[in-house]
């Protein structure tokens, strides 16, 4: 599997997500710098969480017109999977990649903890490995993470089937009391039309290693290796 | 030629830093305060004279960068 980081200044999960797809393939991934104007030839597009250009204006904005998105655009539109986690969601939804827009946190506070998903969808590639309706455990950490899409967007997303997880208690209800950061419809992740295009704001990079609190990020990659092998 | 924009949370769309202005407002006080809402306020020099044209390019900027369609809404303006 060929897998292309793209570098954000400020991204700061672009390392940690280059070990989790080397632990799974074997083979590190291209870092490409955002002033680079091309993505080479590759199999999977990973934007990378943390910050990008200070997050200046709203989360993502700025990042969605570097010069580098031109090209992940242009292959997200030939088919290239795009993986976006926490600002990689951010800078999707900004390019419109992806429906709907990362807010700030209704209870404004920046989150960072362990939470609960519930995995909405396996039938996509990057959730074969999960079984449909589990409950996963990955942390958050945003300080813009609330989901928000209008009425007819969302009406589109639940009919469409586009919800990829929703925050959830340890049992697996998903609740106002389990919507951390004000989400509509507890959306933690969401896909695109085609299902090959998610963004994310839990890591699930940072939970691939017992060392690390526990190992269910690790499926996610999997499931990419699986399909893409 | 100057833009001067503001970019504001379109209705419906909750403002929970709005809301925890209104609180502070409360407690310091002001009484009467119904609503507030949080916006932007961006200024821009522009080298274009032309009003029509200057305009044209504000609302491109606002649609394609300053304001996020989804949530916000924007007015600007010119100030020669």
């Amino acid at each position: 599997m060929k897998a292309s980081v793209i570098v954000f200044p400020a991204s700061n999960c672009d390392r940690d997500v280059a070990v989790a797809l080397e632990a799974v393939s074997g083979k590190a991934p291209a870092m490409i710098w955002h002033g680079d104007k091309d993505v080479p030839d590759c199999d999977l597009i990973v934007l990378p969480g943390g910050f990008s250009y200070g997050d200046y204006l709203r989360s993502g904005a700025l990042a969605a017109h570097s010069p580098v998105m031109r090209s992940v655009i242009e292959r997200a539109n030939a088919g290239v999977p795009v993986l976006g986690i926490c600002n990689g969601f951010q800078v999707l939804a900004e390019s419109g990649l992806l429906p709907g827009v990362l807010m700030r946190n209704a209870g404004l506070k920046f989150i960072c903890k362990d939470v609960h998903l519930k995995v909405e969808r396996n039938d996509t590639l990057f959730a074969s490995a999960y079984k449909k309706g589990s409950t996963i455990k990955v942390p958050v950490a945003h300080h813009d993470g609330n989901f928000f899409a209008d009425e007819d967007t969302l009406k589109m997303i639940e009919d469409e089937n586009r919800v990829a997880f929703r925050y959830c208690n340890e049992k697996g209800q998903v609740s106002d009391a389990s919507n951390i950061n004000g989400s509509r419809n507890n959306i933690a992740g969401v896909y695109d039309k085609t299902g090959k295009i998610l963004g994310m704001m839990p890591h699930p990079e940072r939970m691939i290693a017992p060392e690390l609190g526990g190992v269910e990020g690790l499926p996610l990659f999997r499931s990419i290796l699986d399909r893409l092998h | 030629m100057k833009a001067r924009i503001h970019v504001t949370l379109k209705q419906g769309v909750l403002d929970p830093q709005g809301k925890a202005i209104s609180h502070t407002l409360e407690a310091l006080g002001f009484d009467g305060v119904e609503k507030v809402r949080q916006g932007k306020f961006i200024e821009i020099e522009l080298t274009e004279t032309d009003e029509k044209k200057a305009g044209e390019q504000v609302e491109q900027m606002c649609k394609k960068l300053l304001a996020n369609m989804v949530i916000e809404n924007y007015d600007y303006k010119l100030v020669s």
